[in-house]
């Protein structure tokens, strides 16, 4: 444990959300409940996975039931936000994108 | 504690709240409280024609956990500062993690 407390501020990740603090005023890949997914510059988080992300473009996948045949058509809807809050609660995933 | 701040700094500004059951909200932040419950003033539903039961309505409490997401004027957030702020906080929430 020692070690661990040695390297404590300036190192980088020795609990989950330090992945995501690494991530601040970079850009993210957020993956949300309800088949939906945001891409945007990380500004701020907190403990809840409460988010502030900018220049967003968020997907939303959409199911079409088609009545004439089995198939369901899966349609992407796309939308963008100059500055967003996201709260937590629907937080699944946060990825550094490359 | 850090987005009840950030909240508190944009009162008074226009923003649009997209809730859980896809009601897009736009008005005037008028307040906020520490479970991020939001009122709004002279609200708007963006959609009205699907959602035609909140056309009378002039202003609303929203419970946070309804919330998803609250688009935000781009132009009233310091993102540097904000960032700052998330620093400070993330280091303050490691440090109760070691003593507890």
């Amino acid at each position: 444990m020692a070690e661990a407390e040695e390297a404590g501020g300036a190192n980088p990740v020795n609990e989950p959300l330090d992945l995501v603090r690494l991530s601040l005023n970079e850009v993210v890949f957020v993956k949300l409940r309800g088949d939906r997914e945001l891409k945007g510059r990380l500004h701020a988080y907190d403990s809840h996975c409460n988010l502030v992300l900018g220049e967003v473009e968020e997907t939303v996948y959409v199911v079409d039931e088609e009545e004439d045949n089995d198939e369901d058509n899966v349609r992407t809807v796309k939308k963008q936000s100059e500055m967003l809050f996201v709260r937590g609660d629907s937080v699944v995933l946060i990825s550094p994108q490359q | 504690m850090l987005f009840f701040s950030f909240f508190k700094t944009l009162v008074n500004h226009e923003v649009t709240v997209e809730l859980k059951n896809d009601i897009s909200i736009r008005g005037t932040l008028k307040s906020v409280d520490q479970y991020l419950n939001i009122k709004l003033d002279d609200i708007t539903v963006v959609d009205e024609l699907k959602y035609p039961h909140l056309s009378s309505v002039k202003n609303v409490f929203i419970r946070g956990s309804v919330v998803r997401y609250v688009h935000l004027p781009a132009a009233a957030v310091d993102t540097p500062l904000l960032e700052d702020a998330t620093r400070r906080e993330a280091s303050q929430a490691s440090a109760k993690a070691k003593q507890g």
